[in-house]
């Protein structure tokens, strides 16, 4: 530091005017979009925890016969509407491992009402890996391991069971395969829809633009529900629960596009006049090259955003749907169809446990609300 | 006497990283101007911002005080508490913004906006705050005061919003005013007009003023002392004179090498061959249709108007002109970007002697054939480069497009490409989102060439860099138009940019085509009253040539306040005269 005598200041530390011209100033930002993404993304915990929940349920949807410890409609005429039984390590202050207390249950004429009682003087030990109902592990191999069971003489109903004594445990992991595919489906066919209804209408502009839009009104003016119910009414009562299945989650496909066509249009409409999509058709390159190459790969981020917001809408149309009896049948499960039992208020009250599926309902699609939220908060890396 | 502010030591810093803000000293006496000057990412901003304590929430003041206010009220704003430092904002420190577009409230009126400084630190009743918020109105160069206050901002130009925001910073007579680039997004003229009534307030108030700016013509104009900051250090500070005069600090010796001026004293240079034309321009009109909105008839919007121009080959032909004046319509047509109204005719001649094509009616062939030859430079280097695609990418999609030699061949052109705009090969494999701006910008330089073009179409591409990268960039442009025998059609706001780069330069105002001629003649002897101001308007790093206001006011304001001989209204212009050989004026004969 030096002071001149005119009562200037003057900074003494060495100063090399040449700069390097091709050093890289921000050397973290020299990375794959899916990279800074994922840097940020990081940082989001609940986005991150609701990621990895997810990733764990949509794992564990081939080896559901695996978990569970019954098949979805093995009923045990002894157990109607029993209730949830707990799962215990200690007996008379002594450790023996996770074990079950039997129970024996009776009609109550004067309530007319199951009550069960237990027995607490007999613990009887889970098995583990036990050979139990054949079951399809990934849909196709058949196998006959369980991971728990109960021992013979008595039952594992961890949620309790329904009226017919289905495992409600056993029926929500084998409910998750359906209602949380349905989902996934629904997705990629309004994805597809979307997408290109979206680009067409927003890169083109003009008429086409026009056309798309009233199309989407039209379609958002539709009351959903009715529409939802003709659609399913629709369905021939004689097709097997897959087809209905399938036929399900391309109808809330069909209707669910209008949104994302609508972000895919505003986004573009916005990319577009971004100067490289100019300078790339200056260059020469026609629309679907621009479309493919410049436009789709930097709002693929954000249509990946949008798409896990929607998901949640796609099961709980395809709940509403089973929940009114118009989407799914039984001996499908999904857990719109389970919940269809817990219909009468009445049931609800005497047998709460039959509305637990609502639980991982709402697990599953607060999940995936944060994981969209995280995704959409880590979207543009290059902003700071 | 103690300075008003006092900024000792101050260190400002994000995360655990090594501090962007370190060590900075200056003060700031009543009356008196200091100028804040340094490029982007030097940490000046910050250092303004942190006087007001209104700093990003990552950012960590970690050391260092700021002393403010005269005898019992002197107090360290950095430890103030909150209540106490917002009665000082607004109040006896007030702050100017960068963008006027943005930093007033869209859905509040002018007035309302303005006089709420006062109702919250004046306790004044709304008639007796209205009535000094028209006085202020008045007094920061409202035509009619009354209408200005029922305004909403999206009504006034760029000009007057921000003449509202020095108005909203001035009205409760503060005791410094913080100025963060105030007139950078402004037009030229407009700045020197901003420029000029911030000095008049500021010898009215006596208040102090700390100006932020990287443009050494403003701080010449404007600043008694000034602090250089370069990435987060000062390199000197000093009165103004001595610091402009004989810079001392190897940085601040670039920054003024760097600083683009008109030439001191120009003398008229010749006129340029009118053979072996590249481009042409011949009558160029372009009309927008603009709906009015609600049930009333469309409007027309004349964005260029007979434009005549013309480019031969090896030259630079540079339009010059304000927001709105056209210049980028013209570029774009002149592309085959945008149609222009019948009538007109751009002619391209690739080859010296050839037949020339006219742009407007070619085939999908030939329409690609031409996009080989004529390339564009975009304004923005940071939305120019998608951020999806690695350097290799970008620099090669080009000769994808056109389906030129094989993978190899198309890398090692890329490769070439780079080492011609001075770049590391190696650069081939990161992301453009890696480098700072001026390094993007000689990317999109690379990207331009890789087809061979013979006519390069520059829009502004060095008005969103820093000075010393601008000078850089500008030269660089000139090595290549001499090294590969290019052409340019050079699009600025900037008449000094233009007088370094440009052969020919035509001034637009308003779509019209006002004065035409070689940049030294054009300097030596302007003839049309919006060419002088323009040039009058320019601020020169240079204390002893202040900006000369009387002057643009005569040029800048509406074309109906022209002299008699140049005056015209709308688009019924007169013609362009050749008043000597190659210099052409629109005047009345």
């Amino acid at each position: 530091m030096s002071t001149l005598p005119d009562g200037r200041f003057i900074d003494d530390a060495p100063y090399d005017p040449n700069v390097d011209l091709s050093a890289p100033e921000r050397s973290d930002m020299d990375a794959p979009n899916w990279v800074l993404v994922w840097r940020k993304f990081r940082k989001h915990k609940l986005g991150l925890i609701s990621g990895i929940f997810l990733l764990l349920a949509y794992m564990a949807i081939p080896f559901a016969g695996f978990i569970s410890p019954y098949t979805p409609n093995e009923r045990s005429a002894d157990h109607l509407y029993h209730p949830p039984q707990a799962i215990n390590f200690w007996h008379e202050g002594e450790f023996i491992g996770p074990f079950v207390y039997p129970t024996v249950g009776s009609a109550d004429l004067e309530n007319f009402q199951w009550v069960y009682e237990t027995d607490t003087t007999r613990p009887m030990p889970l098995q583990f890996f036990c050979k139990r109902t054949e079951y399809k592990l990934f849909f196709l191999i058949p196998a006959d391991r369980h991971l728990f069971c109960a021992p013979e003489g008595a039952t594992v109903f961890i949620f309790g069971s329904d009226r017919l004594g289905r495992d409600v445990f056993s029926r929500i992991s084998y409910g998750a395969q359906l209602s949380l595919t349905v989902g996934l489906i629904g997705i990629t066919v309004s994805f597809i829809l979307g997408i290109g209804f979206g680009a067409i209408a927003g890169y083109f502009g003009g008429w086409v633009d026009w056309v798309v839009n009233r199309a989407i009104e039209i379609l958002r003016s539709l009351p959903e529900l009715p529409l939802w119910l003709a659609l399913s009414a629709a369905v021939p009562s004689n097709w097997g629960p897959v087809s209905v299945f399938f036929i399900i989650s391309i109808i809330l496909g069909l209707l669910d596009w209008p949104g994302l066509a609508r972000a895919v249009r505003s986004k573009f409409l916005s990319l577009r006049e971004e100067e490289y999509v100019r300078a790339a058709e200056m260059m020469g390159a026609k629309p679907s090259r621009v479309i493919r190459r410049h436009l789709l790969p930097n709002f693929m981020s954000h249509l990946i955003a949008s798409a896990t917001l929607s998901i949640p809408a796609m099961i709980l149309g395809e709940t509403a749907l089973s929940f009114l009896g118009l989407g799914l049948r039984a001996p499908a499960v999904s857990w719109g169809v389970m919940l269809n039992d817990a219909q009468n208020l009445a049931s609800i009250e005497i047998y709460p446990w039959t509305a637990i599926p609502m639980l991982p309902i709402i697990i599953v699609v607060l999940a995936f609300n944060f994981l969209g939220d995280g995704l959409r908060d880590s979207l543009d890396p290059y902003s700071d | 006497m103690a300075p008003l502010l006092d900024v000792k030591n101050l260190s400002i810093g994000f995360g655990s990283a090594p501090p962007v803000v370190a060590g900075v000293n200056f003060s700031v006496s009543s009356g008196e101007t200091l100028a804040l000057v340094g490029e982007s990412g030097s940490g000046k901003t910050l250092t303004c911002r942190s006087i007001l304590r209104i700093l990003p929430k990552t950012a960590q003041l970690r050391q260092g005080e700021v002393m403010f206010g005269t005898g019992e009220a002197r107090a360290n704003l950095l430890t103030l508490s909150q209540r106490d430092i917002r009665d000082i904002r607004g109040n006896r420190i007030s702050m100017i913004f960068q963008e006027p577009m943005r930093s007033l409230s869209p859905l509040h009126r002018i007035g309302n906006q303005v006089s709420e400084v006062l109702t919250l630190h004046r306790d004044m009743s709304a008639d007796e705050a209205k009535r000094d918020v028209l006085a202020t109105f008045e007094r920061v160069g409202f035509a009619d005061p009354e209408r200005a206050f029922r305004a909403y901002p999206f009504e006034m130009s760029g000009g007057m919003r921000q003449r509202a925001m020095i108005a909203m910073a001035m009205v409760a007579k503060p005791d410094l005013l913080i100025a963060d680039e105030p007139t950078t997004a402004l037009d030229v003229t407009t700045q020197a007009q901003v420029l000029g009534l911030m000095k008049d307030l500021q010898r009215d108030t006596g208040m102090a003023m700390i100006l932020v700016t990287h443009d050494l013509g403003v701080v010449a104009n404007m600043a008694d002392s000034v602090v250089v900051m370069n990435k987060g250090h000062v390199m000197e500070s000093g009165p103004a004179p001595a610091v402009l005069g004989a810079p001392g600090h190897g940085y601040t010796k670039k920054l003024f090498a760097a600083a683009p001026m008109i030439p001191k004293d120009p003398t008229p240079a010749d006129p340029l061959p009118d053979k072996d034309l590249i481009l042409e321009l011949n009558n160029v009109c372009k009309t927008y249709t603009v709906r009015a909105g609600g049930w009333r008839a469309k409007k027309q919007v004349h964005a260029c108007v007979d434009v005549n121009l013309k480019l031969p080959r090896g030259k630079t032909l540079a339009v010059v002109g304000e927001s709105g004046s056209g210049k980028t319509t013209c570029a774009r047509i002149a592309l085959g970007a945008e149609v222009p109204d019948e009538g007109s005719r751009v002619l391209f001649r690739a080859e010296p002697g050839a037949e020339p094509v006219c742009i407007n009616d070619l085939s999908r062939a030939e329409k690609v054939a031409f996009q080989r030859q004529a390339q564009m430079v975009f304004q923005d280097p940071y939305s120019s480069l998608s951020p999806r695609m690695r350097v290799q990418e970008a620099l090669t999609e080009p000769m994808e497009i056109h389906r030129i030699g094989d993978r190899m061949a198309r890398r090692d052109k890329a490769a070439e490409m780079l080492r011609w705009v001075g770049l590391d090969p190696d650069m081939l494999a990161r992301y453009p989102h890696a480098f700072s701006g001026g390094q993007r910008q000689r990317l999109s330089i690379a990207r331009a060439l890789t087809l061979d073009p013979v006519l390069l179409v520059c829009d502004e591409p060095t008005s969103a860099l820093d000075v010393s990268v601008q000078e850089q960039i500008l030269s660089l442009l000139e090595r290549i138009r001499d090294g590969m025998g290019l052409s340019y059609l050079f699009i600025s706001h900037d008449l000094a940019v233009v007088a370094r780069i440009a052969d020919e330069v035509a001034v637009m105002r308003q779509g019209v085509v006002v004065e035409q001629a070689p940049p030294e003649t054009l300097f030596y002897n302007p003839r049309h009253p919006y060419t002088k101001a323009l040039i009058a308007a320019q601020p020169e790093p240079d204390v002893h040539r202040p900006i000369d206001l009387a002057e643009v006011a005569r040029g800048a304001g509406s074309s109906c306040s022209w002299p008699d001989m140049y005056r015209f209204e709308g688009v019924d212009a007169p013609d362009l005269i050749q008043i000597d050989p190659g210099h052409k004026v629109r005047c009345h004969v």
